[in-house]
């Protein structure tokens, strides 16, 4: 059986700066009466165009490569340049944007916008080459009073702008907290900013129309009082961005599932079951604003203001798009333990291991792709530079590296962190689609993703989970496990290629005769 | 530092006195490392748990300082937290650490 | 230093965590009454 091959990555965000209220932390702040947070934060909200401007930002939807961010001036937020919200991989939604697709994804007229805003949102739509299917009805609209009204019931959540009411997230059941204001609100931002993710696939000519199984693989739950998670974010993605031919289901593993279910599509592919899966995720209103009380305690923006999303597709191999090989399948099983050694060789070093490979064999690793511009103000670290040391620690435990290696190891062989810390969003997957074109130009052979999740944050295990496996240069049309079962006929490759270029040479002959 | 913990320290220094809890961070950075042992000593500094103003004064360490390390079975210590000599600032957080010792 | 004490521990996701840091105070004879793991990402 043929390793599946990964198709296409996007990478899109959309800045919510009146979102960032609802936010974990703010919504604590809140509860305790804490103006003072809010009047800071309202100094720290950055404009659509320094979100835009924002270097890590710019190489999430990848306009500039990790290892072009890494030789950028930090702070970041203070060296950024003037830049475009599209980039190779997806876009930046500003706010307006959002909420109108906030309504196209509404299926149970749960969120209601004044005229005033779908008068100025429909322009908007109709102008992105993605969103323009999307149209609002003006018919719809509800008055501003009537939505205060609702709000004063605590019966719905309001959508602002810059603080003025254009709209209401009703809740979807009087007395189901599963369906409140809020659940609902966060649903479906889930749900549109993975649909606008799905769709920004289609911008890079993918056919969406053709995918067999989505798997959808944030951190929400979708469900009401009898099944809380019963789900299924997957299938109200793929109905809504044409995926007609697709079924699918929820994969939830906290911050690791977005590197479970590459596994999981790579096995569905492998093993035949589907023959084009769609890895897609919506962003976490939670998160937004998450560490914002250290970052203003330190007179930066609060970083934390934009929802993220992605999609990737896992196909049967074509021959030429870089391989998901799953012989090498790094596994945190239960009774590995929660040892940072423990966990890194489980993950990296084990699973090399078994297939005659050394751990400084892999030209990138990809872990937790987190910003560190972020997490390091929060107690938190460089994130992704710990992961890497920690690999290169293992390499040098391990006798494949000099320990005065170790820093040029975290250089050559890991990156920045440039992903929002939106739980899953920076779970080893951010780096599909750089490390994707790294390959297909020849920049590198190979790299490994790696996801970790917290899953004592569930209160039902103490374990800490992982998983990884490894992306790589396509050996050729039939690359397989075993490699040599149906090995790369170089000869008939080369009669193909002649061949080809034997029919051009003829035609641009033909051309210039004419 | 979470609330929730802060409450949870409080309340445990009540029950077994201030002089026979010793906390043991685990942290990734110095800077915090530090507010950590400020909130459990002198008090939460944010003013915004319910360690705010209070003087527990207990005893605080980072699980990779010398002193605490050497009562550890070295073995145990070198398959836990060993690796992690190599990635964290060690000697920033020592030195924030001890800061909060009299 | 640990011995006979009650110890609260503090671990960190991307530091130590909390279960690698029972397992060394324990072998120093601490009884350990609280243990958690913090999560800033």
């Amino acid at each position: 059986m043929s390793f599946a091959v990964v198709k296409a990555a996007s990478y899109t965000l959309a800045h919510t700066p009146d979102f960032i209220p609802f936010g974990s932390t703010p919504t604590t702040a809140k509860a305790r009466n804490d103006y003072e947070y809010f009047d800071t934060l309202k100094k720290g909200l950055r404009s659509f165009e320094d979100v835009v401007n924002y270097p890590p930002n710019q190489c999430y939807i990848g306009n500039i490569t990790p290892q072009q961010l890494g030789e950028m001036a930090q702070p970041w937020y203070q060296s950024a340049a003037p830049a475009e919200r599209t980039g190779k991989y997806g876009d930046i939604l500003p706010q307006e944007e959002f909420f109108a697709l906030l309504k196209a994804s509404d299926a149970f007229d749960l969120v209601a916008l004044t005229p005033e805003f779908i008068a100025s949102a429909n322009p908007k739509l109709a102008a992105h080459p993605q969103l323009k299917r999307f149209t609002l009805d003006a018919g719809k609209a509800m008055s501003a009073i009537d939505m205060h009204a609702m709000m004063e019931g605590h019966k719905a959540e309001p959508l602002t702008m810059n603080g003025e009411l254009v709209g209401i997230v009703k809740q979807a059941h009087d007395e189901d907290e599963n369906l409140s204001a809020h659940i609902m609100l966060e649903n479906l931002t889930v749900k549109a900013t993975g649909a606008h993710a799905a769709l920004m696939l289609e911008a890079q000519g993918q056919d969406l129309s053709d995918i067999d199984y989505v798997i959808e693989c944030s951190e929400e739950a979708c469900g009401d009082i009898n099944q809380r998670g019963g789900g299924n974010f997957a299938k109200a993605i793929a109905e809504m961005v044409g995926c007609s031919s697709a079924t699918g289901s929820d994969l939830r593993g906290f911050c690791a599932a977005p590197a479970h279910s590459l596994v999981h599509a790579a096995a569905l592919v492998k093993g035949g079951a589907f023959r084009k899966v769609m890895v897609v995720a919506g962003g976490a209103v939670a998160k937004l604003g998450m560490n914002s009380r250290e970052h203003l305690a330190k007179d930066m923006p609060a970083l934390e203001d934009c929802l993220a999303g992605f999609a990737f597709i896992v196909g049967e191999n074509d021959g030429v798009s870089p391989i998901v090989n799953t012989d090498i399948i790094g596994r945190l099983n239960v009774g590995a333990g929660s040892s940072p050694q423990a966990v890194t060789s489980a993950l990296v070093s084990e699973p090399l291991k078994a297939v005659g490979r050394k751990i400084t064999d892999i030209d990138r690793y990809s872990a937790e792709m987190q910003n560190p511009e972020i997490t390091k103000p929060a107690g938190a670290g460089d994130v992704p530079e710990a992961n890497f040391k920690m690999i290169g620690a293992l390499a040098v435990k391990e006798g494949q590296l000099e320990r005065k290696e170790l820093m040029n190891f975290v250089k050559n062989h890991g990156m920045p962190g440039f992903a929002l810390t939106q739980g899953h969003i920076p779970s080893g997957v951010p780096y599909l689609g750089h490390g994707r074109d790294a390959i297909m130009n020849g920049d590198i052979n190979s790299f490994m993703v790696i996801g970790k999740g917290s899953l004592f944050l569930g209160r039902m295990t103490n374990l800490f989970d992982g998983i990884s496996t490894v992306v790589e240069k396509n050996p050729g049309v039939h690359g397989s496990s075993q490699n040599q079962a149906a090995a790369f006929d170089k000869d008939e490759a080369r009669r193909l290629v002649a061949k080809a270029m034997q029919d051009v040479a003829a035609r641009l002959a033909g051309s210039e005769n004419e | 530092m979470d609330l929730e913990n802060q409450k949870r320290i409080k309340d445990l220094a009540e029950t077994h006195g201030n002089e026979n809890v010793v906390v043991v961070l685990g942290g990734a950075e110095a800077e915090a490392s530090g507010l950590a042992a400020e909130t459990v000593t002198a008090g939460d500094p944010t003013f915004a748990g319910p360690l705010a103003g209070v003087q527990l004064g207990l005893s605080v360490y980072h699980i990779t300082e010398e002193a605490l390390k050497e009562t550890f079975d070295a073995d145990v210590y070198e398959e836990q937290v060993g690796m992690m000599e190599m990635v964290l600032p060690v000697e920033e957080i020592a030195a924030e650490m001890s800061q909060f010792r009299g | 230093m640990l011995k006979d004490k009650k110890v609260v521990i503090l671990g960190d996701r991307d530091g130590v965590p909390g279960p690698a840091i029972e397992e060394c105070v324990k072998t120093a004879g601490a009884d350990v009454v609280f243990s958690t793991t913090e999560c800033f990402v």
